[in-house]
Parts: structure tokens; sequence; C-alpha cells
């Protein structure tokens, strides 16, 4: 066999190669059957990678700040939020804010951190921005095709358990995530609260992330069942307000939403310092009417 | 720097200089104040501005107060602003090995002497364990320190009358610390001039 031949032998044999794998995929793969990115025709996520290391959960924890055992490392992911939903006689009030931080440096002030999944399903972000919008983005897929096979929509239990599995496969490896998913459906108004390390809860009221414990503050003073639509959302936007002023992390813009028995309802963008003002002339205004009463005592003093 | 929050700018002017702080005292994340001045006077021609660690801005404050007492005292006139500047340097720097966590800043116009009839407005700012920087233009410090820079390269210009640099450092302070989350709740500025010392708080943002 001369020279000229070994040297065109190879590549022939590769081209043959490739003509077999085309032979032996699915026609299908071609068209809509296909799937999207990395998506799989069930829909499935396939070549999400992952470190190649012995143990892709200690990599992670040593160089990423999300788990608190190594808060210097290089890779610091965006915290910092204030977000709460809460069920009450008129449906879902769910109110966030718009901060974004990288350590104390504001990176933005006008972030959406209420993912709009359907049209009677929200989710709120808490935790990595892009951890929640994928995931949740991802969420609405699975519920539309949930939709198309069974003919009837998803129930926000059924769907917060998609999400809580999906983070639950991922669990130990970074992903950082707070969240509320929100809905109406054939049982009444509903939240479910589902994080990163698996949780996942059904309540009345939520308040997550850095400013959560002001929020709550406001909240549990104000709450109650039979509140009308209007004094639910004051007390969703009154409660941001109070978790802006303190928190560091959180502020800019209140976000507000309102789910009721025909999908949820985007109120308004309020912003956080301006309604701060305001309620601090209210309360000045209130004080100075309480005032006259104890003013006379004051005088014989 | 990062336990409390707080920043300080100042700026030269024409015949003046201006020094201006926001207003925030906090634990980490949370706000515990809107009242915490970090801007204190000398005399009425010399302010100058501490922010870092809050007991460090007491402490240093007073020791200051004590040395300059008795530097009046002593000399029978008041401290120029390069003096001053030296004062805070060496106080500093005494404790080179154990620092305060505080990064001054100095802004001040100097009286006429007969050897120097037409001084000229004076900033000057020091890291924590005393190093001297006397800037043509501005001075920064603080947590928003980073953003402060940035703003002022931008806005400040030479010879800036009185009441524009009023209006340069206020803007220069409010957008600094707007992108900080340990900064603002509050800010005030003092504009010096050889006649008086205008004080002003600003309406900031609270959240």
């Amino acid at each position: 066999m001369n020279s000229v031949l070994t040297q065109i032998q190879p590549a022939a044999s590769r081209l043959h190669q490739e003509e077999d794998e085309f032979a032996n995929s699915d026609p299908a793969a071609w068209g809509s059957m296909g799937g999207f990115g990395n998506l799989a025709r069930n829909g499935a996520i396939q070549g999400m990678s992952i470190p190649r290391v012995q143990d892709p959960t200690a990599f992670l924890d040593m160089h990423t700040d999300n788990m608190s055992s190594n808060p210097e490392a290089k890779i610091k992911i965006a915290h910092g939020t204030t977000t709460l939903a809460f069920k009450f006689k008129g449906g879902v009030i769910v109110a966030v804010d718009s901060r974004a931080t990288a350590g104390s440096y504001v990176a933005s002030g006008t972030v959406k951190k209420v993912i709009e999944i359907n049209k009677f399903l929200l989710g709120t972000m808490a935790g990595g921005a892009a951890d929640c919008q994928y995931w949740e983005t991802y969420l609405g897929m699975q519920c539309r095709l949930y939709e198309l096979r069974n003919k009837e929509r998803i129930s926000v239990a059924a769907a917060s358990k998609i999400l809580s599995n999906i983070v639950y496969q991922y669990k130990g490896m970074g992903l950082s995530m707070g969240t509320m998913v929100c809905g109406w459906d054939k049982t009444g108004p509903c939240i479910f609260y589902v994080d990163d390390d698996g949780q996942r809860l059904k309540g009345d009221l939520f308040s997550v992330g850095s400013g959560s414990t002001f929020a709550y503050g406001v909240l549990d003073q104000g709450y109650r069942w039979d509140l009308t639509d209007e004094e639910a959302q004051e007390l969703g936007r009154r409660s941001i307000v109070a978790a802006g002023h303190r928190d560091a992390y959180s502020g800019n813009t209140v976000n507000l939403y309102h789910v009721r028995e025909n999908g949820w309802e985007f109120i308004n963008n309020y912003d956080v310092n301006e309604l701060w003002y305001e309620y601090e002339i209210k309360k000045k205004a209130d004080r100075e009417a309480a005032a006259p009463a104890a003013s006379p005592m004051a005088v014989e003093a | 720097m990062e336990l409390n929050g707080g920043s300080v700018v100042a700026m030269i002017g024409k015949g003046c200089v201006a020094i201006a702080s926001d207003l925030r005292l906090g634990n980490q994340s949370v706000g515990v104040a809107s009242n915490f001045e970090k801007v204190f006077p000398v005399n009425d021609k010399l302010y100058y501005g501490i922010p870092g660690l809050a007991s460090d801005v007491y402490t240093l404050r007073e020791h200051l107060r004590f040395r300059v007492n008795m530097y009046r005292m002593k000399e029978e006139r008041e401290i120029t602003p390069k003096t001053f500047t030296h004062l805070v340097s060496s106080t500093l720097y005494e404790k080179r090995f154990g620092p305060f966590f505080v990064e001054p800043v100095v802004a001040g116009i100097p009286s006429p002497t007969p050897l120097d009839p037409n001084p000229q407005p004076f900033i000057s700012t020091m890291d924590t364990i005393g190093c001297i920087t006397t800037p043509k233009d501005f001075a920064v410090a603080g947590t928003a320190a980073d953003k402060l820079y940035g703003v002022a390269e931008g806005l400040w210009e030479p010879d800036l009358e009185p009441e524009d640099l009023f209006e340069t450092v206020s803007q220069t302070l409010l957008n600094a610390v707007d992108r900080d989350a340990l900064s603002g709740w509050g800010a005030v500025v003092h504009i010096i001039t050889p006649e008086k010392v205008i004080t002003r708080t600003l309406r900031a943002r609270m959240d």
C-alpha cells in the first residue's frame, strides 16, 4: 500500500462514521420534536455542566460565597432583597423591592423580582438572580406542557413541587434561591415557599430576603384575613418601604401585584423614597393631631 | 469601615472649600441612625471629616479637640489646615500597629499672614495610618469612596464660586451615595468661605 492511500484512509473512515451518526439519529430530532437549546425532547435539561472534579459540591463550596463556609470566595453572587406575599379574602398580594447589590455596590435599582410564570402564576426572586430567573422561566415551560398534556391548568402545589424537585436535584451545588410561588387554582388563592435546600412550605404569609425581618414587622402588625383590596395592597407596599428603609440591601422601588380568580394583575411600581417621605409627613400630621390633648400637662409641668 | 458605613467628600472652589458627609450609622446591613454627622469644625475656617468605625470617630474627634485646644493655648493662634493635617497624620501613625479604622479628610482656608498674604484653599486626606495626600481638586473617603471618585471626576471643574461648588459637591455626594448600600440616609454640606460657613442638610434618599 502506498503512502498516499494511507493518508486518505483515515479521512474516508471518519466520513463514514459521521454518516452513521446521522443514520442512527431520530429524524424527528431535526423538526419541532428536536427540543430547544439544552432541552431534550421530553423537556428535561441535558448538558447542564457540572465541575469535572472528585466532589463537585465541595469544589463549589470552596469557590463561591454562597454557602457560609467561605464568605471570602472570589465568585460573589448577588444577594440582598425583600420580597413578600400573603393570602387574604381578596386573593394574593405579592410585593417586592427592586435593588440588586454586589457587595456594598448597588448594581441596579430597577430589577424585576416578580417572575410572571403564566397568567395565573407568579414567582418571586430572592438570592441568586440568575438561578431564580432561569428556573422559574423553566417552570413556566413545564407548566405549559402540563396544560397541553392534561387539558387543565396546573395547581400551584404541583407547580411549586416541580421547582422544589429541580432544586433538590442540585442540592449542595450552590444554587441560591428563596422563592414564593403564588397563584390561583381550583382550590383558590395559594402560596408556596420554595428554597434552595429543597424546603417547600404552604402558608398564608411569607417574606423572604435580607429585609424580610423588617417586612414581617409591619406585615404581622397589620395583617387580617378580611382586609379589603386597597388595605391589603397598602399593607404590602408599606412593608416593602419599611424594609427598604432599614435594610441597606433593599430599596429603590416597589413592584406590587394582586392575584385574583381570573389571574394576576400588576398594580404599579412605586419609588420607595417618595413613599417614605409621604409616610413621614402622615406620621407627623398624626402626631400633631394627637398633641393638643397632651400639651396642657406639659404647660403645667 | 464596612461595619458602620459612611462617606465624606471635600472639594476646592474659587477662594472657598466644601466638605460634606452622609448621615448614616449602620450595623452592617441594618440602618441604626440617620443623624450621625462625620464632619466637625476645628475653627470657623477649618473643618474635617472622619468616616470609618463609629467608635474611632468619637475617640479621634475628642483626642483632636484636646490637641487643638492645647495648640491654641500654647501658640495663642489658630491652627492652619496644613498643620492640622500633620497633627492628624502623626496621631494616626502613633497607632501604626493597631490603627484607628478611619480615613480623615481635612478642608479649610488658611488665614492671611505677613509671610503668606494670599493663602489658597486647602484640602487633604489620609489613609488609616496617616499617609497624607493633598489633592488640588477633590478628596473622597469612606465606603462610597470609589463611587465618589467616579462622580467627582465627572462633575468637578476649577474655580467654582461658593454656590456652584455647593451644587457640585451636593450632587456628587447624593449620586455616589445612592450607589452605595452602606452610605446615605441623609447628607450635610459645609461651604467654607473666608467670611462665613454655610451649612445645609440635604433631602436625600432614605432607602
